[in-house]
């Protein structure tokens, strides 16, 4: 545990080297600017849109963090050839590949939980400066805690993400892991229509088989709540549950792919 | 590595000119179009295609193409052009609802750009209907549409049985006002009177969700009065005509035969227009609160 903490630590700290957390200033002037503003051009709709915008940013930030960051941190390690050097130490193929996943939502964390709180910041003003017949009309409080849900459950689409990028980075190289976790990523936004499709195909062959996709493949679709937390609409406790504990289940799965695959790597 | 000064001040020079070049080229005439071909451009039509290719970020883009709906409807109302259109008006109102199907505002407002006369609007209550059922179809719980698609028939179609079912219909979902059912009633029973108009109008100007909203209720109010007050004093230049035999040729008549006081003005400050022949009474061409309503509305 002490050594998966210990690499986990060091790819924050890399991660902090790297300049990541520059991404909270583009985060913060992005959402400032955007609310002072959007203010004409929305016709009295700009605490909807900042909350739109801020649920997205946190998404569009952490993905793209997620998914470059985690492509390179095996990749990285073999092409600098340090990791001869590290597998050479007390330490298991396992423990180092669980540490770097660690690290890197550890980094991922920091980074949500920063953004969420520049994003209530930014609401909580425009509250206090709203006038009261316009808040009246909101259908929910700027600062409604109930948004929560939804940073939380893009959270953990982020930790499956980076699993997912991790495992294809344990066999590919950088580029074509990308290419393939922002395929993953894209295909399980279209569960619905796999789902649906045996519906507008005869063949009861292919229907079972895009069926099959469905079950498969990670259901990313599931973790985006954030249009109805916006607009006030019930998120019910238990679907977070039960969504979480899918997350969480495909990401020991992915990961303990990746483990093996990374067990059996020859690095002579 | 030391960078040359020189490099310095080229890029200062090429950042300069990079600024003042586009200033050039913003004082140019824009280039034209062939005739017919109309600057508003929509790539993409499909509202099916670009819900899915939004993948997760569907709110924001329905707010981009929200905002882009404002700014046609802006533009284009502020247009000096006589040929101007509002043909993207409908295209952007779907697409903007089906990226965000709870964007109640965009229905809302919606409806109010496409059904505002020509050119201040689209002159389109059919769109209007098309988009507030959609709207109900995703939010049916929500009265206020019902009670829009109500005041489309109502005030743009003079359709009053169609209006009376759906104040009716918003009356019936939950959290209605109370005043809705006998709004329904009224309608149904008289058709428009001013008095289901005025409580209409009042309900908008109190609970309406942006300024521009509640100045247009309380611009039509403003015009329920000018309509009373036309009708009060065509009544007394009638009076006149009975008592002298003769419609009166000026206010100034009226006034020394003691039939009023002074020059009689509308809500705005100015001063109604008297029709000698007929003994018509009208606004002021330059008043503000041109034009009233059609006047075939029974109002």
């Amino acid at each position: 545990m002490r050594v998966i903490a210990h690499v986990a630590v060091n790819v924050f700290k890399e991660s902090v080297r790297d300049k990541i957390l520059y991404n909270l200033v583009v985060f913060a002037v992005l959402l400032i600017s955007t609310s002072y503003l959007i203010g004409e051009l929305t016709a009295g709709q700009d605490v909807k849109i900042i909350k739109d915008l801020g649920l997205a940013s946190i998404s569009m930030f952490g993905l793209l963090i997620a998914v470059f960051i985690g492509i390179g941190l095996v990749w990285k390690e073999v092409e600098k050839r340090s990791i001869y050097t590290l597998l050479s130490k007390p330490i298991r193929r396992q423990e180092f590949l669980l540490g770097k996943y660690c690290g890197l939502v550890l980094t991922l964390i920091i980074n949500v939980a920063v953004m969420t709180v520049a994003f209530y910041a930014v609401l909580a003003y425009m509250e206090v400066t709203s006038p009261v017949n316009i808040r009246a009309s909101w259908p929910a409080p700027a600062t409604d805690l109930a948004m929560l849900k939804a940073v939380a459950l893009i959270m953990l689409e982020l930790m499956l993400v980076t699993a997912i990028a991790l495992f294809f980075s344990t066999f590919s190289s950088p580029f074509l892991s990308a290419m393939l976790t922002i395929a993953v990523w894209v295909i399980g936004h279209f569960n619905e229509d796999l789902r649906n499709y045996g519906a507008t195909i005869s063949s009861p062959v292919a229907a079972s088989i895009a069926r099959g996709v469905y079950y498969v493949v990670p259901n990313f679709a599931a973790f985006d709540v954030k249009l109805q937390v916006v607009h006030a609409q019930a998120v019910p406790l238990r679907y977070v549950a039960v969504t979480s504990v899918y997350g969480i289940t495909y990401v020991a799965f992915v990961l303990l792919g990746a483990a093996i695959i990374f067990s059996k790597r020859d690095f002579k | 590595m030391k960078v040359h000064p020189a490099a310095w001040v080229a890029l200062v020079v090429l950042f300069a000119a990079v600024i003042g070049l586009q200033m050039l080229q913003a004082e140019q005439q824009p280039l034209g179009l062939p005739a017919g071909v109309s600057a508003n451009l929509l790539y993409v039509r499909s509202p099916e295609f670009l819900r899915r290719a939004a993948l997760s970020f569907d709110a924001l883009a329905g707010d981009i193409y929200w905002i882009r709906t404002v700014q046609h409807y802006g533009q284009t109302k502020l247009s000096k052009d006589p040929n101007k259109q509002y043909d993207l008006l409908f295209p952007l109102l779907d697409l903007t609802t089906s990226l965000d199907p709870y964007f109640d505002v965009a229905y809302k407002f919606g409806s109010v750009f496409l059904t505002e006369a020509f050119p201040l609007g689209a002159s389109r209550p059919d769109q209007a209907i098309a988009l507030l059922q959609k709207g109900l179809r995703a939010r049916p719980d929500k009265w206020e549409l019902a009670q829009e698609l109500g005041f489309v028939y109502y005030w743009w179609l003079m359709d009053y049985e169609s209006a009376a079912d759906w104040f009716t219909r918003a009356s019936e979902m939950t959290n209605a006002p109370n005043w809705l059912r006998p709004l329904a009633a009224v309608t149904l029973a008289q058709g428009g009177n001013r008095a289901s108009s005025r409580t209409l109008w009042t309900e908008i100007a109190r609970d309406a969700d942006a300024d521009w909203l509640r100045d247009q209720a309380k611009l039509r109010l403003t015009q329920l009065d000018a309509m009373d007050g036309i009708d009060l004093i065509e009544r007394v230049v009638e009076q006149y005509r009975a008592r002298t035999g003769s419609l009166p040729t000026s206010w100034a008549e009226m006034i020394r035969a003691g039939f009023l006081h002074s020059v009689p003005a509308d809500p705005s400050g100015k001063p109604f227009r008297l029709d000698a022949s007929t003994g018509k009474v009208t606004l002021d061409p330059t008043s503000p609160l041109n034009p009233l309503p059609d006047p075939d509305h029974r109002l």
